[in-house]
């Protein structure tokens, strides 16, 4: 399994999280951005959610107004890509509490840590929603209160 | 108040937050770029500043920034700076930091380690995470051969939150550091039953991860994975587990049998779509270890997630049923309605993975059904590029494998036709090559072609709608040449060469105009010759008139070539006119010009015609030209293979009067046409006396919808015909049937009756002569040989086999058996010769060889038999003989050319090795070269050729033979099963050269591999054979031969000799004897003997191989 990849990124084709579990440069992994998400952006909606890109598989799913997108290597299964997608959605929808394109914006550092401890090295981690959510409490509980506050003030 | 705001606005210009950066580059959707440059600049003076608060606010900006394409890499000390932080808001800011932004070449990177190391060993595991978190995305090969140790430690944290990131990561740490993974496996192993599911979860994503990189090292892991398969409920986890079986499989075919039933059970059972995909995928990559009943199951539920609703589902399904046509196409045959639904699908991803299945589904029977559909989706596809896709598919489906498919030409042609309607395609020279290859191949096609074409030709105007941008004018390219090559066939002559010649044919692109003036001409010959009969003398003259007319508008055209070829003519053309106004008969005469039959040439004929002597075909002819000469534009020469034909032989010589004298002409020629740029003002005036074709006004009519072409043919009425023609065979087969039923009697034969027409049932409309490549290989020799043909009853051998050889030898009387050995013949004929050679050979080879000579009808066939054989420590020769018929002629006598002698060789180190020897023996008085060795390879056995060359391609054997020499050459074969044995026919090319003259030659020849081959003779002690016996992994046979009539001895000697054994112990009239295989299979054998019975009873822990050396055993005492 062991992505190579995460995207999120947004209709209007901003990138909004990126994950790269492979070592690549700047300019490639930009380079690489661009062209997926000009390729799936380009996609019809009642289209499936894969494709073969280069020699990788591309999972891709929007919710809302954003794009969740993956690379699979070829052996990899496309389902159970999805799946982990969804996972990760409904983890952020968890944390946030019905979570919107501007929450992964202003948060950005929150989206990441949860995808951190639901994803290690691009392979799953944890099968389970509430010890993802429960480590990431902790860890928020660990941060200065200071900073909690100024969070939730700002929101 | 007022110091509340103050305070405020400080608080804010020194800390402006994530939160501040955000909806501050939101608000300044204008100036983007220099309001982030102004923010820039304030993190680098935040980053100044000695609070590690500012700082990690300061990398936590630069971290979001660098997601937007910012460059960063200047901070990355900072960002270590903030990673080392004791309190845990900033490590995990500067990790996250870290892990987005540093990449192997990041310097800082070594500065880290320390650090690492520290936040590893923490008391606090979320200290531990966020380190093992940052480290999985950063990890360099330094970092993990220096923390591999304390990651491996971690792997035991009493926390499972920390032990399966640990297990994790260690994945990556492999990756860069390979040493450390033989001291981490045993932990890693222990872990696959660590009481956290989320560890153990890890450790299979880990190993199933490494297993499909290197699957041998986890072969013994297979039980443990057995149990956790039939015991874990967690889906993903199951998914790991068959994947990881998937890879183990093919290593360990009883794998295969075992996991058959669990994994049907999922099958059936599972709810969860991806745990049923892999499942299925895994028993279709796993093909040859799974029962055909679990892939039927298979092909069953893909066809479920191929009627489901969600596009995902269906796309899987297409892409799983895609990889079973590979191997069972007729499973995946019976569901094509399904398959042509989905190319309706709204999904264009869906419809081409519809489309690829298409390709490999078509059979004789439903081609022109599948064909008939696709043509719909063509007139309705929106989108050139999807509407190309299905045309190269229909022309690829149609022309796979010779036109193996295609029962009716006439209907592809209707098709090739009808796509010529498409507008704006860019595969126009693709329909155009087809045309003209179904035309020049097929012969009994050309009538119907040549009407077709010519009314392309007239309609010509239809397709050409918008001439610059239109690829499919190419067609008109293969139009117009089939046209004037097979212009016999032509209806009306007359009107095609018309239309040829239409003014508008002047914006055809050059290479297309180019084809048209040269087959004018050819269509002109015809025309000709078919008037000359005729009293009336004018018709031919009119057409010679129509012919000086016209071509004056090709000969200003801007092409050269058309130039070219047109001015020829058209001076042909005017002096025919001459003669015909002499009333001298010309039309032979202009026929010769173009006499002859094509025939369609292999692409790899040119290799076959050998260089004449005296050419260097690398020296240059003229002075090699200048690098700084620009490359001319050429255009592409897809159809450059056609026209041979027409080059004409190089003028070698020409004295220097004709030089003068032509080149006077040619001054002439360019004085006369206006696009030679000329200094004399007079070229002005020669324009305007030209013939003004330019005025005619030309009205282009653009078609926006495709148009039917009265007279084209409709593809459709073809399937109406094919359906009713092919229900007339199968009533007269019936027919027959029925009688010959009555005539027997008998009511067994009911079979045939009901059941669907099969594949083998369909005759083709025509009897086609569809030229295979291999064909014309003696198109291009002077001389025709029929090596291919089978021999006659009379021109049979009396020995077939080369057992029989080895009968005619037995072990020398003294009872050595290996190093001499005497040939007995024992073949009686008249007709033959015998010549028997004795040989001893100085380094322990002995080679024997056995020629008949055999007349009969003229033709000297020769026969030889080798054996030959080498008792080495780690490799052994086997015997083994070849037989090689071989007739040729050659200067009006009939002469043996060369001789070929086999010997295979098993390789001990490698057990699917097997290297043949074949010594090249010239027996002719001619020099012997450029031979190529090939063999048609089996699924089993495969001649190992050098990479890059293709599955079918020769081997070029690496010497020459001069008269009288030989030589010897070794080719390497990989055999998969040694079980069986196995025949291979091969061919040997070569080039036999004389002083005079050099003609190519073909030698067809079998390679025996007789299980015998694959023994190998190995001394085994008789303890350890009896521990062999007993060990009971054995399985027995027996044979008994009747009327053996020799010494026990020599029966034991010949056993030995021809079969590979060695004798482990002898008492009296009983033996032991032992050998073992290439790949470690034990054969023991009993030999007693009473009488003339000798009854052998053979152990081997491989039945088929012993059932088959049984069976050799036995041939070679038949035989004697």
């Amino acid at each position: 399994m062991f992505f190579s990849f995460m995207l999120l990124f947004s209709r209007q084709g901003k990138l909004r999280l990126q994950k790269w579990y492979v070592p690549l440069s700047d300019k490639e992994k930009k380079k690489i951005t661009r062209e997926l998400v000009q390729t799936v952006l380009a996609r019809k909606p009642k289209m499936c959610s894969f494709l073969e890109w280069r020699d990788l598989k591309i999972v891709y799913k929007r919710y809302a107004s954003l794009y969740f997108c993956c690379a699979i290597e070829d052996q990899d299964n496309e389902l159970i890509t999805l799946e982990i997608i969804h996972r990760y959605v409904e983890l952020l929808d968890k944390y946030f509490g019905s979570v919107c394109e501007l929450d992964i914006i202003f948060n950005f550092e929150k989206a990441y840590f949860i995808l951190d401890e639901f994803l290690l090295g691009g392979e799953a981690q944890e099968t389970s929603k509430k010890n993802v959510l429960k480590a990431i409490e902790q860890a928020d509980l660990l941060q200065e209160v200071r900073h909690l506050i100024k969070i939730t003030v700002d929101k | 108040m007022a110091l509340k705001i103050v305070k405020g606005s400080i608080d804010r210009m020194f800390d402006k937050n994530l939160q501040d950066l955000v909806r501050g580059i939101r608000n300044h959707k204008e100036d983007e770029a220099k309001y982030i440059s102004t923010c820039i600049d304030e993190i680098k003076q935040e980053l100044k500043q000695d609070n590690i608060a500012v700082k990690a606010n300061a990398v936590c900006k630069l971290t979001y920034l660098q997601m937007l394409g910012y460059d960063v890499s200047w901070a990355a000390f900072n960002i270590v700076e903030v990673m080392s932080s004791s309190k845990f808001t900033y490590k995990r800011i500067g990790y996250l930091a870290a892990s987005q932004c540093f990449h192997e070449s990041t310097d800082v990177i070594m500065l880290t380690t320390n650090q690492i190391r520290k936040d590893l060993s923490s008391p606090n595991q979320y200290d531990t995470g966020v380190a093992l978190t940052g480290l999985s995305c950063f990890v360099t090969p330094d970092l993990a051969r220096d923390l591999a140790n304390d990651i491996m430690t971690l792997m035991s944290h009493t926390k499972p939150y920390i032990r399966k990131k640990a297990v994790l990561i260690m994945y990556k740490v492999f990756l860069k550091y390979p040493e450390s993974l033989r001291p981490a496996f045993p932990r890693l192993k222990e872990k696959l039953e660590d009481p956290d599911p989320g560890v153990q979860s890890a450790a299979v994503n880990v190993i199933c991860e490494l297993a499909r990189r290197n699957p041998k090292n986890y072969l013994s892991l297979a039980p443990l994975f057995f149990k956790l398969m039939t015991s874990s409920t967690n889906n993903w986890v199951l998914i790991k587990i068959i994947k990881l079986f998937g890879a183990l499989t093919p290593l360990e075919p009883r794998l295969g049998k075992k996991l058959i039933e669990p994994l049907t059970n999922l099958i059936h059972s599972t709810s969860a779509m991806s745990l049923l995909y892999e499942c299925v995928n895994t028993v279709i990559a796993g093909q040859y270890w799974f029962s055909v009943g679990s892939k039927e199951l298979c092909v069953q539920k893909l066809r479920i997630l191929i009627e489901d609703s969600d596009q995902n589902l269906k796309y899987l399904g297409l892409l799983a049923m895609s990889k079973i046509l590979k191997t069972h196409p007729k499973s995946v045959q019976s569901h094509k309605d399904l398959i042509l639904q989905c190319l309706d699908d709204k999904d264009e991803s869906i419809r081409l993975r519809a489309l690829d299945l298409l390709y490999g589904m078509v059979s004789k029977k439903n081609l022109m059904e599948i064909v008939k559909k696709l043509m719909l989706h063509v007139d309705k596809a929106e989108g050139t590029t999807y509407r190309d896709e299905l045309l190269t598919k229909i022309i690829d489906i149609c022309s796979q494998s010779n036109y193996q498919y295609i029962t009716n030409f006439e209907w592809y042609i209707s098709i090739l036709v009808e796509l010529t309607r498409l507008e704006g395609t860019r595969h126009g020279h693709l329909i155009a090559s087809q045309m003209l290859d179904v035309a020049i191949r097929v012969k009994a096609i050309r009538v119907f072609a040549v009407a077709q074409m010519a009314t392309l030709l007239d309609n010509a105007h239809l397709l050409t709608g918008n001439m610059q941008r239109n690829g499919i004018c190419e067609v008109l390219y293969a139009a117009a040449w089939i046209c004037g090559e097979f212009s016999e066939h032509l209806e009306n002559p007359m009107q095609t060469l018309e239309a040829m010649l239409r003014p508008k044919v002047a914006t055809l692109p050059g290479h297309i105009q180019a084809v048209y003036v040269q087959n004018a001409a050819k269509l002109f010959a015809t025309i000709l010759k078919s008037q000359e009969g005729n009293t009336d003398s004018t018709a031919a003259q009119d057409t010679s008139q129509l012919m000086i007319d016209r071509l004056p508008l090709f000969v200003q055209s801007a092409n050269l070539e058309v130039q070219e070829r047109a001015s020829c003519i058209l001076q042909l053309v005017k002096y025919i006119q001459k003669l015909q106004q002499k009333d001298v008969e010309v039309a032979e005469e202009v026929n010769a010009l173009f006499a002859g039959e094509l025939n369609p040439v292999a692409p790899k004929a040119q290799k076959k015609v050998p260089v004449p002597e005296g050419l260097d075909l690398d020296a240059w002819i003229n002075e090699p030209p200048s690098e700084s000469e620009s490359e001319d534009e050429q255009p592409k020469a897809i159809f450059a293979k056609e026209e041979p034909k027409h080059s004409r032989p190089r003028h070698t010589e020409v004295d220097e009067k004709e030089l003068a004298r032509r080149r006077e002409a040619r001054k002439q020629e360019q004085a006369n046409n206006p696009f030679y740029i000329k200094a004399s003002p007079s070229s002005q005036k020669v324009y305007q006396d030209a013939p003004g074709v330019e005025h005619i006004p030309v009205v282009q009519i653009d078609l926006s919808v495709p148009l039917k072409v009265p007279g084209l043919p409709m593809s459709d009425q073809y399937v109406k015909l094919e359906e009713e023609r092919r229900q007339k065979e199968r009533a007269e087969k019936k027919k027959k049937e029925k009688k010959k039923r009555k005539e027997k009697r008998s009511g067994r034969g009911k079979k045939h009756d009901s059941g669907p027409e099969s594949e083998e049932d369909i005759t083709p409309a025509h009897q086609v002569d569809i030229v295979t490549e291999e064909m014309p290989e003696s198109n291009c020799a002077s001389v025709r040989f029929y090596l291919s043909r089978p021999l006659a009853d009379s021109e049979k051998l009396p020995v077939r086999s080369h057992r029989a050889a080895e009968a005619a030898k037995s072990p020398a009387e003294d009872g050595e058996t290996e190093n001499a050995t005497s040939l007995e013949p024992k073949k009686k004929s008249s007709k033959e010769k015998r010549e028997k050679k004795k040989d001893k050979d100085r380094d322990r080879k002995v080679m024997v060889k056995c020629w008949i000579h055999h007349w009969d009808c003229a033709f000297f066939v020769f026969i030889f038999f080798c054996l030959h054989f080498l008792t080495g420590n780690d490799a052994y020769h086997l015997l083994c003989s070849c037989k090689s018929d071989f007739k040729g002629r050659l200067n009006g006598r009939w002469e043996t050319m060369s001789d070929t002698v086999y010997d295979i060789q098993g390789n001990l180190q490698d057990g699917s090795q097997v290297v043949v020897s074949v010594i090249f023996e010239n027996k002719c008085d001619s020099f012997l070269k450029s031979m190529e060795f090939n063999v048609l390879d089996s699924l089993n056995s495969k001649l190992q050729r050098p990479e890059g060359s293709g599955p079918h391609d020769g081997l070029t054997v690496p010497f020459q033979l001069p008269p009288g020499v030989s030589n010897e050459a070794r080719f390497v074969f990989t055999v998969q099963s040694i079980v069986m044995p196995q025949k291979l026919k091969g061919t040997l090319t070569f080039i036999v050269k004389n002083e005079d003259s050099s003609t190519h030659e073909k030698l067809d020849f079998k390679l025996h591999f007789t299980c015998t081959s694959y023994l190998i003779t190995t001394p085994c002690y008789s303890d350890a054979f009896a521990k062999l016996l007993e060990s009971g992994d054995l399985k027995g046979s027996s044979v008994r031969l009747e009327g053996v009539n020799m010494p026990f001895h020599h029966l034991l000697a010949r056993i030995c000799f021809h079969h590979h054994f060695s004798i482990v112990e002898r008492i009296d009239s009983c033996a032991s004897m032992y050998s073992r295989s290439i790949q470690g299979h034990h054969v023991c054998l009993l030999v007693k003997t009473s009488g003339q019975t000798v009854s052998i009873d053979a152990k081997c822990d491989e039945p088929t191989l012993l059932g088959n050396v049984l069976d050799e055993i036995k041939q070679t005492f038949s035989q004697c």
